[in-house]
């Protein structure tokens, strides 16, 4: 994901001569074709997330589109601060790309694993938190946030994310895309857990279960009308999030829930228990959190099992 | 080049009318911050008294100035309003209900560019305004006015980095030097003795000067030729010019009394 959404920028950056690219030391084998293509319109500002985020936002003042890069916790969480009093204060178009999101530093440590972002930026007024599925939404994503100006949040993965079938770079704002149709479950799933959302919902399929499956790449501040328009379908929704329950996809769709009075039971898989811990690759800590496609499949089950939910007409 | 007097003139004048301002609305409002507003009178005066090319306009060459230390905007906004920029109406709003002229300034006023109150923050905006304005050729220099204990921060020192790295010799950054923080003198809280020395060795200009001398401050902050960003390091009084005020920690947050503002007033007239 990340190297399509570099090499995006660059393909946009010939057009649009305002697009700049900071980097906190971090990119390595990424950012250099970027760098060598636009080498006034590219900074290293070295190890200095906060530094960086006060750059973007000088920058942003006179008119350049900056997009500051680093590992998700320190472009998002060192510099919180920083992007609330600039770019969310001064409502500039600065986009904050978090690399790695949820666990694709697994083996890395507690300090790598990007799991309060989402909702710790989704809590800014008026920034736009989106978490692409798979390299092709995250190029479409990359032009839409050119085309608005608000400041955004942008977590991507980290390298070697598959594409998401059916999804096919499909991306709007505050509305689901939905990649499969089905009648007893939806799948509601934001970043990287498309996938073993999918995969969850084939697992079912061969136990007689049908389930849909909807990305929500954007966690808009409030419910819209596409978000609860495709909650009003289904009978049981499963948020899935590779991050923190609190202020993530499963705050935002219950929100939705409770403000429309829908008749829609809601399951929330996402990171529980405390930071510290055994670590190692992405996919052991996706099993040890229950976020890997069988225990997302055995938790829909459990519950359809136990009170199938009534069908929508 | 010793600093026309003319333009001297008038910038003893408007440190004059902010120093009055500056305890008037800070007694109309009763608020406080009024020993640190008092601190930068004449750096301001200095700046926006005609040093700063086409200051609080909207040409894109115009330079730029951020107040790092936002908890002095009182001054700032009676510099704008003695130098036209903001009328006497709005000046006279000040911390009252529904303003935007708040203890810390905000940038929707005409003006200001950028909104502080969080310390540490600001000089990294003005390195990005900075980069950006020479990569666009405009000749706009940018100046960052920041407490002495605003260097406690961290993030400080990384812009300062930074600074000094791309060679950013059209920023200038002002140092209060008032020796006085919340809670006690600088040298008791946390040493930052010798300011200068340490902004040097971070690859800065430094130059010291009496920060209430306004033909010391016009001359150090004249334009200059290219090579480093320039740090002035201005010694002050807090509370300068109201002798009950001067140097005692306390005014960082106090507001005055009727009777203390009288007093006050009387002592600007007797000087």
């Amino acid at each position: 994901m990340r190297n399509a959404l570099v090499d995006q920028l660059r393909q946009l950056a010939r057009e649009d001569d305002r697009i700049f690219l900071l980097t906190a030391d971090l990119g390595w084998s990424v950012v250099e074709s970027f760098a060598g293509e636009f080498p006034d319109r590219f900074l290293n500002v070295g190890v200095a997330e906060q530094n960086m985020a006060g750059i973007a936002t000088g920058l942003a003042m006179v008119g350049y589109r900056p997009f500051i890069y680093s590992i998700a916790n320190f472009a998002a969480l060192r510099c919180f601060e920083q992007i609330r009093n600039g770019p969310v204060l001064h409502r500039l178009p600065v986009c904050v790309v978090g690399i790695g999101g949820g666990y694709a530093y697994g083996a890395a440590g507690p300090s790598h694993h990007a799991l309060e972002d989402l909702g710790a930026l989704r809590a800014l007024p008026g920034m736009r938190v989106v978490a692409p599925a798979d390299p092709a939404q995250t190029r479409t994503v990359v032009s839409a946030v050119l085309r608005q100006e608000d400041p955004v949040y942008l977590r991507v993965g980290k390298g070697g994310n598959a594409a998401v079938p059916g999804l096919d770079g499909r991306f709007a704002w505050n509305e689901p895309a939905i990649i499969r149709e089905g009648t007893d479950i939806l799948f509601l799933a934001t970043g990287a857990m498309a996938l073993e959302s999918l995969a969850a919902a084939e697992l079912l399929a061969a136990r007689g279960l049908s389930a849909s499956v909807g990305v929500m790449a954007h966690l808009p501040a409030e419910s819209t009308p596409e978000l609860v328009d495709v909650l009003r379908r289904h009978g049981t929704v499963l948020t899935a999030e590779e991050g923190t329950l609190t202020g993530g996809l499963s705050s935002l769709v219950g929100q939705a829930i409770a403000r429309e009075g829908l008749a829609c039971r809601l399951l929330c898989a996402g990171v529980t228990g405390r930071l510290a811990g055994p670590v190692g690759s992405r996919n052991h800590m996706l099993q040890r959190q229950g976020l890997d496609a069988a225990s997302l499949a055995s938790m829909a089950a459990a519950r359809l099992n136990q009170a199938p939910a009534a069908r929508a007409a | 080049m010793a600093p026309d007097p003319v333009m001297l003139d008038r910038v003893n004048g408007l440190a004059r009318k902010i120093r009055r301002s500056v305890l008037e609305r800070s007694r109309a409002a009763n608020v406080g911050h009024i020993g640190s507003s008092l601190s930068v009178v004449e750096i301001l005066a200095t700046l926006w008294g005609g040093l700063m090319r086409e200051a609080g306009t909207h040409r894109p060459d115009r330079d730029r100035f951020v107040l790092c230390k936002g908890h002095a905007a009182l001054a700032l906004y009676a510099a704008m309003h003695h130098s036209g920029i903001m009328t006497a109406e709005t000046l006279a709003t000040y911390c009252a209900d529904g303003t935007h002229l708040g203890v810390h300034p905000e940038a929707c006023l005409e003006g200001i560019d950028v909104a502080t109150g969080s310390l540490g923050q600001g000089l990294s905006v003005a390195c990005g305004l900075a980069h950006g304005l020479r990569l666009r050729r405009s000749p706009a220099r940018v100046f960052a006015l920041l407490s002495d204990a605003e260097c406690n921060e961290g993030q400080v020192w990384e812009a300062a980095q930074f600074a000094a790295h791309h060679g950013l010799s059209h920023l200038t950054a002002i140092i209060d030097l008032n020796g006085s923080q919340a809670l006690g003198p600088t040298r008791e809280v946390l040493n930052l003795s010798p300011m200068a020395a340490r902004w040097e060795a971070f690859g800065w200009e430094a130059v010291e000067v009496d920060g209430h001398d306004t033909a010391g401050l016009a001359q150090v902050l004249a334009p200059r030729g290219v090579g480093k960003p320039r740090v002035v390091v201005a010694r002050t009084v807090l509370g300068k010019g109201v002798r009950y005020m001067e140097g005692q920690v306390a005014w960082h947050y106090l507001s005055m009394t009727a009777a203390q503002f009288d007093e006050a007033i009387s002592g600007l007239e007797a000087a």
